[in-house]
Parts: C-alpha cells; sequence; structure tokens
C-alpha cells in the first residue's frame, strides 16, 4: 500500500442528530481537538468503554511536519492503542546523537544503550503522519464520533458537568457534556472561554525550520551543532524523518525578521551552506517560530480538564511537547473510566492534575535549561557554554554539561498520592510512579514483550522463579480479577519451570533471558502492582491479597 | 590526579545554579566574579599539584596543549 498524503485530506462536514435535538444532547465525555493529544485521549477512552465525541474546528489534520520526534514512552502508549506498529513501520528509528562545535565533533551519546526493549529511544515521523494513523485507528472505533467543523463557542460549568454550545457551517447547537477534555492546542480557545492563562517564560530568539527532500548519506542520528562554520554564532540541528525528508533547525536570533526568513532566497543559501552548493534538495515546508516555556496553574478546573499544548508549553529542544502530551491523555483516560463507572471517586482526577503538573515541571525545566544552554542570554554565559563545548572534547565530565536538549523521558511520579510507600527493600529503577520498564519475555513458547502485557487494566506481576504458586494463591490471584476494579494477575516464570496444570485463566509469561526480573529487582515471590497507564503502583516482596486490595484503593484515589 | 569524569551529582543543576549567580551581572562584575570562584574553589582544594594540573588543561581547551 502506497502511503497516504494526509495533508491533502480534507474532512466533509456532516451533520449530526445532536444538532436537530430539542435540547441539549448528553454526552459523557467531550474531547475539543482532534490532534495527536485529542485522538489519543479518544482512543484510550474508546478502548476502556467510553463513548466519546471529539469536536475540531478545522476539516484537515496537520499541515506541515511539525512534532517529528515521537518517544519510546509514546510509542509504547501507541502500541497498547493498536497503532504503535504503524508508527513504527513509517517512522526513522534512532537512538544516537552527535554534537558538534564549530568544527570538531566534541561528544556522541546513544539514548538506549541497552538491549532488550521492543522500542527506540525515538522515532521521526511527521505530524501529518502521525495524526493520520490515529485519525484512521480513531475512525474504525465506534465508540468515537468525530465531528468536523464544529467549533466550541460557548461553555459554561454547571454541577453536573459543562454545557456547550457550539458553531456549526449550519448554525449552532447545544451539547452537555459530563466531561470536557480541551487538547485544543497552544492558543487553547476553551482556556479562554473559562477565563483562564498560562504563565511562564517567552524566550527572545527564533529559529528556521527547513525540511527538504533529498538523497543524503547522513546517518540516522540526531546532529547538533554549536556555531559552525556554515552558520556563525548560532546552532543548527539536523534530524533524518520519512520519504527522504530532513528536518534542518536554523537559529536565527531575535533580530531576525520572520517574513523574510522563510523567503526562498534566504532560505536556499544557508541550507547551501550546510550541503555545499551543488547539493541538489527541495524545500517541503519552511516556517519560523518562536517558543515560550509556559503552563496552566491547575490542569483541571471543575469538569474541565486540559491536556497537551492547552495546559503547557515547552522550547522544542528535547521533544517534550507531543510527547507529554500524549503521556498526559494516557493518565487521564483510565481515571475519568473508572469515575464514570462509579468506582472511583471525582477526586482522582485531581491526580490526573497533580501527576501531569509535575511531569509539566519537570519538561518545563529540562527545556528552559536546553535553551539557555544553546541560546546563552548574556555574554558570560556564552563563554561558560563556549568553555564546556572545548573541555568536552577531552573531559567527560564536561560531556555530561553538554546540553543540546534533554530527550524525553517519562516522568515518574514521586510523591503522588497514588502510590502505595514501599515497606520492602529494592533496589533499581521501579520504584512506585515510576513507568514499568520493557523486557523480551515468551508467551506459550512465542517471543513477545512484557509492555504487551500491560493491555490497559491493573495488573499484578508474580515473580514466581522455578515454582508455581500453591492452589490457594492461584485462587487468590483468579480472584482479583473479579474484584470491581478488576486486576488480571501475570506470573513471570523461569523459562524451564513447568507450567503445565496451571489455571489457563491465570496467563503466564516466561522471562527468556531474566532481563524482567533483573530490571525489577525481582526475586521468586516479588509482586508488582501496575496501573493502567503502566506505572508501577506497589510492589512487594511476597504476595498478600489485602495488600493488593489496600493499593488499587490508593491507586484509585480512594485512599 | 584531577577528576575529569562526571563528579557532579546533578551536572544540570549546577550549571543552572552557576549561570544563575551571573544573573544581572555587568562584564566587569562577572569576570570578578569568576576570579573570586576559582580562588575559592582553588584554596579549597589546595593541593598544588592538582591545581597545576587543572590550570593547564583549562589552559589546553582555548590555546591547545
Amino acid at each position: 500500500m502506497g502511503d497516504i498524503d494526509f495533508q491533502a485530506m480534507e474532512f466533509a462536514y456532516e451533520k449530526h442528530a445532536d444538532q436537530s435535538a430539542l435540547g441539549a444532547a448528553r454526552h459523557q465525555v467531550v474531547v475539543v481537538g482532534a490532534g495527536p493529544v485529542g485522538l489519543t485521549t479518544a482512543l484510550d477512552l474508546a478502548r476502556q468503554g467510553v463513548r466519546v465525541v471529539v469536536l475540531d474546528d478545522d476539516y484537515r489534520l496537520s499541515t506541515g511536519s511539525r512534532a517529528i520526534c515521537f518517544s519510546k514512552r509514546t510509542l509504547e502508549i501507541w502500541d497498547r492503542l493498536g497503532v504503535g506498529q504503524r508508527m513504527i513501520d513509517k517512522g526513522v528509528s534512532w537512538n544516537v546523537g552527535k554534537v558538534f562545535f564549530r568544527e570538531q565533533e566534541v561528544w556522541r551519546f546513544d539514548l538506549l544503550p541497552e538491549p532488550g526493549h521492543r522500542r527506540p529511544a525515538f522515532i521521526n515521523l511527521q505530524q501529518y503522519y502521525a495524526e493520520g494513523y490515529l485519525y484512521e485507528q480513531a475512525r474504525q472505533e465506534p465508540n468515537i464520533d468525530l465531528r468536523w467543523k464544529n467549533k466550541v463557542a460557548g461553555v459554561t460549568q454547571t454541577d453536573a458537568g459543562v454545557d456547550l454550545s457550539i458553531e456549526t457551517p449550519e448554525g449552532p447547537y447545544a451539547l452537555h457534556a459530563d466531561w470536557l477534555v480541551a487538547c485544543d492546542g497552544a492558543r487553547s480557545p476553551v482556556r479562554k472561554l473559562i477565563g483562564q492563562e498560562s504563565h511562564g517564560r517567552i524566550f527572545r530568539d527564533r529559529f528556521l525550520i527547513a525540511d527538504v527532500k533529498m538523497k543524503a548519506d547522513f546517518p540516522t542520528e540526531r546532529w547538533f551543532w554549536f556555531d559552525p562554520p556554515f552558520h556563525p554564532n548560532q546552532s543548527v540541528l539536523l534530524h533524518r524523518q520519512p520519504d527522504n525528508v530532513w528536518r534542518i533547525d536554523f537559529q536565527l536570533g531575535w533580530n531576525a525578521d520572520p517574513v523574510e526568513a522563510v523567503k526562498p532566497e534566504n532560505v536556499l543559501p544557508r541550507i547551501r551552506a550546510l550541503l555545499g552548493p551543488d547539493a541538489q534538495f527541495d524545500l517541503e515546508w519552511v516556517s519560523v517560530y518562536t517558543f515560550a516555556c509556559e503552563r496552566m496553574d491547575k490542569f483541571r478546573h471543575g469538569r474541565v480538564v486540559f491536556a497537551g499544548d492547552s495546559a503547557h508549553r515547552v522550547s522544542p529542544f528535547g521533544a517534550r511537547g507531543a510527547n507529554s502530551g500524549v503521556q498526559d491523555a494516557e493518565n487521564l483516560a483510565w481515571k475519568l473510566k473508572l469515575v464514570l463507572a462509579g468506582l472511583a471517586p471525582e477526586t482522582l482526577i485531581d491526580s490526573y492534575s497533580a501527576e501531569r503538573e509535575y511531569a509539566a515541571d519537570e519538561n518545563i525545566l529540562n527545556s528552559s535549561r536546553a535553551t539557555d544552554f544553546i541560546t546563552p542570554k548574556s555574554d558570560i554565559s556564552r563563554s561558560f557554554r563556549n568553555a564546556v563545548l572545548n573541555l568536552a572534547k577531552t573531559h567527560p565530565f564536561a560531556r555530561s554539561l553538554v546540553n543540546s536538549g534533554r530527550l524525553s523521558l517519562p516522568a515518574t511520579y514521586i510523591g503522588s498520592p497514588l502510590n502505595t510507600p514501599d515497606a520492602d527493600a529494592f533496589t533499581g529503577r521501579m520504584a512506585p510512579g515510576a513507568v514499568a520498564l520493557d523486557a523480551p519475555v515468551s508467551v506459550n513458547g512465542e517471543d513477545d514483550w512484557w509492555m504487551a502485557q500491560l493491555d490497559g487494566s491493573f495488573v499484578l506481576a508474580v515473580f514466581c522463579g522455578n515454582t508455581l504458586p500453591d492452589r490457594d494463591t492461584q485462587s487468590a490471584l483468579q480472584a482479583l480479577r473479579m474484584a470491581p476494579v478488576p486486576v488480571k494477575a501475570v506470573l513471570v516464570v523461569d523459562p524451564q519451570c513447568d507450567v503445565a496444570g496451571l489455571s489457563a485463566d491465570l496467563p503466564v509469561v516466561a522471562d527468556r533471558e531474566g532481563c524482567l526480573a533483573k530490571r525489577y529487582d525481582a526475586q521468586p515471590g516479588t509482586a508488582y502492582l501496575i496501573r493502567p497507564d503502566q506505572h508501577i503502583a506497589a510492589r512487594w516482596r511476597a504476595f498478600n491479597a489485602d495488600a493488593v486490595a489496600a493499593a488499587v484503593k490508593r491507586a484509585t484515589g480512594h485512599a | 590526579m584531577l577528576i575529569t569524569d562526571t563528579n557532579l551529582s546533578s551536572p544540570d543543576d549546577f550549571y543552572e545554579a552557576l549561570i544563575e549567580t551571573h544573573r544581572d551581572l555587568t562584564n566587569e562584575q562577572s569576570h570578578e566574579l569568576n576570579a573570586a570562584l576559582i580562588l575559592l574553589l582553588a584554596n579549597h582544594l589546595g593541593d598544588m599539584a592538582l591545581l597545576r594540573e587543572a590550570l593547564q588543561q583549562a589552559r589546553a581547551s582555548v590555546v591547545g596543549s
């Protein structure tokens, strides 16, 4: 199958029966914005059995490449939603970055230096492909009702939800949403309609994105230049995308004229300076941007919840924008589902705010620091930057100070009220609040991945070593599935463990390289409770049904 | 031996604090601050052999060795 030209797709406005209804039609969840965050939210909710209306004021997907770096964590989330493989198949996988200062390479880094992960550190993929694949997945999902050219013009909060007025080409209509999720971007109309704003820091610098199509033999790596001879005193980033498209990002400085800068006669010489005078290429997309690091003080306002750029913005260095938005979506979806099903108190949504505000602060901190390093604000700051780069050629300590972007990693929700603090001793990275790490496993003799077992329900991973749990324990583990908030127990065994005679209701995976037990600091008996969004909720050295029940209560906002 | 492997527990925290210390200073003030900082750290280190090595490495980073 050839590639679809998602940028050219136009979606027809269709009149919905709600528009002829006498009163406002009532929906459990209305999502505003059909971008990567809105579509991910809708897909996750739909898979949990929640019907979702998605409103978008436009009739097209992303124009221009825009976000291009999608992280391992984002891919794991999209894997769970059934759309990850398509992204991987089309995307360009990469793990390695190189940093140059003037003429010299000063540092090379590998973002995923260990094997045993299904997904790479990053793929590069034009935003229109990512949105296109999410859209096609959403279109097949009966629980998603996608309405183009539907613009939210009024938002009124009531005790029971949100009253919306919607404008369409055929006039206005009213909707009632129990919950409204605003994924409507950095200039969020919904945010304005409820009288809120973002606060933060605006950077006085301009950057030029030139996406060019060419045959080139640069390796599939992220290349970052400080003060290169072909673009003196500024920075340049080179990154490969699918279809032989290359992202070149030139720092221009604050005084550049954004209108002049995008004219081909001004863009082409910059590219030729990098590629050489005889380089053959076509311009795909050119854009000048400025940026801010800012966020809303609170991501939840009553029954209106903000996710993605509407809630927080970062500089592009670190690929923390779209990736953090997708992580917002998955943090919110399972919580909304439990609240709507009456299985969790409404205050569970406050934990969305708390966890994702914490993550936003981490992203803003990292992206602000990278920006300050890349674009020094004073002579002395530039001197330190250059000293670091000079020292980095020979001294390892200076390489850890070089900051061309600290690339997106998921936040560990340290101190989240949903975590059950450790009562037993553990070492390693899998503390409560962390994202579960992947590892190679096998299921029924077939090679598989650990993350694929974490399918959107609560999971209790029970490490068994070579000995299966006794009958009573097996029954207790099976019973977890019958709880109001079901928990799927998964046994993790050594490859040589005999699993014949195990109840078919208890899934079992073999830790085929011993990698899973190692990454989770597990011994036979160790149990991990993992949330629907694949974050660790609790862990113990031995399974205890009451402790699991208490941890589930806590993780669903009942503590 | 001068430690040149990473010895800071959080390099980014340190770098941010370093740049922040210079905020709103003139260039001249910044140079004097840097001089003061070097003197403070040198005194704390105390070891002349180490200091000579650091001086030499710092110079090499700008003019080659």
